[in-house]
């Protein structure tokens, strides 16, 4: 797994809804091959703060820089500055998202292959190697129907790992593994970590949060109330 | 819900009411409505129009018309009130088979099927079959064998369409059915047409409102108009014909006739013969034409005769089916991207396009594309017919299109967004692909409803299945085996369909769950 170095920098972040105000002054500066858990109870911001930073949902105030991409409040990107961002960033959604049509082979292959240039023998040797490395590649042929929560959970990382960004999200990873596939997902994004790329990952799980995170966020009601 | 049920209550008691009071009023007012006395139900086409039957301009209410007067005359005689009963003229020999009204008089043409499975009155009225052409055209083209390669336009199901049918054989015109005797005028006009053939009474009426055209005196052949009966009548038709003989001698029928300005030299010929019993034949074709008729085989003859043109009339249902899917499939998806990816002004132009589409008949919108627009587009009728059914079905299949991209999971939107897919990258590999399995099962079905709803475009001259059974019915007098020769086609071309619509069904469920 190559990698380019993680910089993740968020500054004065503001996210508001029809008048109501989901993040607020949020401040994060993150160093290359950390993990960084946001902790907090349903509802509170977490899931709004990856949003954000990956460039799904526009925010009012506020900077986010992220690799060589910087987003700034109330200011619609431009298509380079995109770019940019998906090249920097990815995110692994909480119910995985996976192209229901496209074998998990193919789901790896895409982005590479149609995104980035690369031509489709290079996309399928870097996927499944990729799945090799996530333990999934005796599944490769799989549909998305097919595959058990914890395999398209891989499946979904991997999708995300193959256009190889430096910086990735994570949204509530531990929600529907088993105690011992728990596990193997920590010794997991040690691994992601441990090559430079920056981790930022939203959880209820204290215990992962205590003894794999380099650092943890408690969010409530949109604003850091605890930081460690 | 309760307000609901109760506005749908009231306006079925409404319109249940108008169509009472319809029925009342329909009647000719020349007799008061007398309910001891025995009604005359009488059947003709006020579509047809004057100066046969035609509602009277000054109160639509009523009929007028020389036939009315003579169903007046009839009625009269028999000493009970008339009734008239709208019923389309390429409905009546059916209608009266089933004991609709008691008799027919609307130009009702003396052939053999007439003769041979009705009880049909005495001959009242001779008119002739003849050629009109445009203006310009009145020197080259006087006969049927002048026509070679063009195309000549009557009123389907008649004498005229089947002189037409077999001068197509003889001299290689092209023969072209219509379903009212107005539009093969317009259209000769314009120069769709190259002639129009039909009776004189017929091309007199159209000289008095459009000019341009010319009408050959000399008839391609003669024949007479006559009152039709189901067959059990016979001691009807008896009493009817006495008092029309008695019309002919005492002169209220050539009174009738001079009022509608349709006498001439060949009626008192014709009333000779009636009253002095002189055989008059039926006709069929024009002099020396020495075929069959199909009503004088017998109907599994017949049908087999017809067979053919059934299968080229299937062929034509097939291809023009197809041709309006292919137009539909990619005007709709075009409509359905717009919808979901266009920005405000074209959403609401391509909503304002499906709801007009969806809000009015598709036989107004073929009515529409080759009769409405043909003083500025001068579309031939079978391209009219293609864009009239593709654009219509481009409608519905959009809402298809659009429900199925609709359908496509937001989050693998997001996760396409995510890793750096354009929109337009996100539709063809992503969305567009499982929305194309959302959406095929219901198209297929759509499909084979487009298959049926083909034969709406015979109303533009396109003779394919449906109308091709329709003409076979009519001269055979009976749609029992035409009926089932045309389903059994219409199955052989929809079952495979829907065969490959539940295959489809069963491979790509899984995109549903």
């Amino acid at each position: 797994m190559s990698t380019r170095q993680g910089k993740l920098a968020i500054n004065d972040l503001e996210v508001a809804r029809g008048g109501r105000v989901l993040v607020s002054r949020l401040n994060l500066q993150a160093m290359p091959g950390e993990l960084i858990a946001l902790r907090g109870p349903s509802g509170s911001g977490k899931t709004t703060i990856l949003r954000a930073i990956a460039g799904l949902d526009p925010f009012q105030n506020g900077t986010i820089e992220v690799g060589d991409a910087k987003l700034e409040g109330g200011r619609r990107p431009d298509p380079s500055m995109w770019q940019r961002l998906h090249r920097s960033v990815g995110l692994v959604f909480q119910f995985h998202c996976l192209f229901e049509h496209m074998t998990a082979l193919q789901n790896v292959c895409l982005a590479p292959v149609h995104v980035h240039g690369a031509s489709s023998r290079e996309a399928e040797q870097q996927a499944r190697e990729l799945l090799a490395e996530l333990g999934i590649d005796a599944r490769a042929g799989a549909l998305p129907r097919e595959l058990s929560g914890g395999e398209a959970q891989r499946v979904a990382i991997a999708r995300a790992l193959a256009v190889d960004p430096p910086v990735l999200l994570m949204d509530e990873p531990m929600a529907s593994l088993d105690p011992s596939r728990r596990a193997d997902l920590c010794v997991l994004l040690q691994r992601l970590t441990a090559t430079g790329r920056t981790l930022l990952v939203t959880t209820h799980d204290d215990l992962f949060a205590r003894n794999f995170a380099t650092r943890v966020l408690t969010i409530e009601d949109g604003r850091v109330v605890q930081p460690t | 819900m309760a307000a609901l049920i109760r506005i749908a209550t009231t306006l079925i008691f409404v319109l249940a009411g108008c169509a009472a009071a319809g029925a009342q009023t329909a009647g000719p007012a020349s007799s008061a409505p007398n309910p001891a006395a025995k009604i005359l139900r009488w059947a003709g086409d006020a579509e047809g129009g004057a100066p046969y039957v035609e509602a009277d301009p000054a109160d639509p209410s009523r009929v007028v018309g020389f036939d009315v007067e003579v169903a007046d005359l009839i009625a009269a005689g028999l000493g009970r009130a008339p009734q008239f009963i709208e019923i389309a003229f390429a409905s009546i020999d059916q209608s009266i088979g089933r004991g609709d009204a008691d008799i027919a008089l609307s130009g009702i043409e003396d052939t053999s099927t007439h003769r041979s499975n009705f009880a049909v009155t005495v001959p009242y009225y001779r008119f002739r079959e003849v050629l009109s052409v445009r203006d310009a055209d009145a020197r080259r083209i006087r006969s049927l064998a002048d026509l070679r390669g063009r195309r000549v336009g009557t009123l389907g199901g008649t004498i005229a369409y089947e002189i037409l049918l077999k001068a197509e054989r003889d001299y290689g015109l092209v023969a072209v059915s219509y379903e009212d005797d107005v539009h093969p005028y317009s259209d000769l006009i314009i120069g769709r047409l190259d002639a129009v053939l039909l009776d004189n009474v017929l091309a007199e009426r159209r000289h008095r409102t459009a000019s341009g055209f010319v009408t050959h005196p000399e008839p391609v052949a003669v024949s007479q108009y006559i009152g039709l009966m189901a067959p059990p009548s016979a001691a009807l038709r008896d009493r009817v014909n006495e008092i029309l003989k008695q019309a002919m001698r005492d002169g209220r029928l050539e009174a009738i006739f001079r009022k509608w300005k349709i006498w001439n030299d060949d009626q008192p010929a014709l009333f000779a013969q009636v009253l002095k019993g002189t055989p008059i034949p039926a006709v069929d074709g024009y002099e020396g034409f020495d075929g069959d008729s199909v009503a004088t085989l017998s109907h599994w003859n017949a049908a087999k005769r017809y067979l053919p043109s059934l299968l080229r009339a299937s062929v034509v249902t097939l291809v023009f089916s197809c041709a309006s899917m292919l137009l539909a499939v990619a005007l709709g998806v075009g409509i359905a991207t717009g919808r979901v990816y266009g920005d405000r002004l074209v959403r609401a132009l391509l909503t304002g396009y499906v709801e007009l589409i969806r809000g009015t008949p598709i036989l107004l919108q073929l009515f529409v594309l080759y009769y409405g627009l043909a003083a500025a587009i001068r579309l031939p009728a079978w391209m009219a017919a293609l864009l009239g059914l593709g654009l219509n079905y481009a409608a519905y299949e959009s809402e298809i299109y659009r429900s199925a991209l609709l359908a496509v999971p937001i989050g693998q939107l997001e996760a396409a967004k995510t890793l750096g897919f354009t929109r337009l990258q996100t539709l063809r590999l992503i969305r567009g692909p499982q929305a194309f399995r959302l959406a095929l099962a219901p198209m297929t079905n759509d499909f084979v409803a487009l298959l049926k709803d083909s034969s709406l475009v015979s109303v533009l001259t396109v003779v394919e299945l449906t109308k091709q059974t329709q003409i076979l019915a009519t001269n055979l007098g009976s749609w029992v085996i035409p009926g089932a020769l045309c389903a059994a086609l219409y199955l052989a071309m929809s079952l495979p369909l829907a065969a490959v619509a539940r295959m489809l069904e069963r491979r790509w469920r899984w995109a549903t769950v």
